[in-house]
């Protein structure tokens, strides 16, 4: 990366807010988020110690887009269960083994199992190898697992490239 | 009060419903689900859409009385980040406490004692038990 620009897709998203919280645009806005927008990444670098860049932004894009449809399908899958006092629920426990390495995307991964259909990720084990999943109500756990590796992990490779 | 065209207070009307009718589902849903670790399952998710919809019809109602307004999405964008976090915290206190979960619930660990905090504490006291 350059060096006035450690960071572009931070610089990017830090510009993105600072426009979000003044809730107009003008030239002066945007200079002076721009400014803010160099400043904070330069200042915050030496505290990264995960070095990591998009690689795929497009691919990211659609991987937003895709957590975006899977959360509403998951709040109305929730919502199902909760007003459907007869149906019986089968939650389990599961241990699901990670292909990501990098403590970034692992993260980005929890996060999005946590958002998504019937799923909490619970704990990540001490070795870094499993992430502890708690499923409200599951049927059969291998597809669950493999849903999750070609939605999410596979993406989430790609993008990062790692 | 500001005089909205219809279309758009139809709208706005429609996400404000949308987000106050999930959010009251995941309330209930804390309310009756089994165990410590379903009632996580109800919160988490429906807040999002809760909040979701509730910004939606923000989105819509200021943009179209006023001038365009996206500052509301800033809520949107916390609280995606911080929901998840405090929800994995929750589940791993649960699971180091050992909170009792519904029978129906199928435990796939390999090692359950290596997420609790008792049997690690069993484990410790069994140790020195030995050593004596």
């Amino acid at each position: 990366m350059s060096r006035i620009l450690p960071a572009p897709w931070l610089s990017l998203f830090l510009l993105i807010v600072w426009l979000l919280l003044q809730n107009s645009v003008s030239v002066g806005l945007i200079v002076l988020g721009a400014i803010l927008a160099t400043a904070i990444p330069l200042y915050t670098f030496r505290a990264r110690d995960f070095p990591l860049t998009i690689h795929r932004p497009g691919t990211a894009v659609v991987y937003f887009l895709v957590l975006l449809v899977d959360i509403v399908v998951s709040n109305i899958d929730i919502a199902k269960i909760i007003l459907l006092p007869r149906k019986k629920i089968k939650p389990a426990l599961i241990e699901y083994p990670l292909d990501l390495t990098n403590q970034v995307p692992i993260t980005i991964l929890a996060c999005t199992i946590t958002l998504t259909p019937g799923t909490v990720s619970a704990e990540l084990s001490r070795d870094g190898n499993t992430l502890l999943i708690h499923a409200l109500n599951v049927e059969d756990v291998d597809a669950l697992i493999a849903t999750i590796k070609q939605r999410y992990e596979r993406r989430l490779k790609e993008i990062f490239q790692c | 009060m500001l005089e909205l065209p219809t279309w758009a207070d139809y709208l706005a009307s429609f996400f404000i419903i949308i987000g106050a009718s999930f959010a009251a589902v995941g309330s209930y849903g804390l309310l009756r689900l089994p165990d410590f670790m379903t009632r996580l399952h109800a919160p988490t998710k429906n807040t999002t859409l809760g909040v979701g919809g509730i910004i939606l019809g923000s989105i819509v109602y200021f943009s179209v009385s006023d001038s365009l307004s996206l500052h509301e999405l800033l809520i949107a964008i916390f609280l995606f980040m911080t929901a998840p976090i405090s929800a994995h915290l929750l589940a791993k206190a649960g699971l180091h406490l050992e909170y009792k979960m519904i029978s129906s619930t199928r435990d796939l660990r390999e090692h359950p004692e290596d997420y609790s905090d008792k049997s690690q504490h069993t484990a410790k006291e069994r140790d020195s038990e030995r050593a004596d």
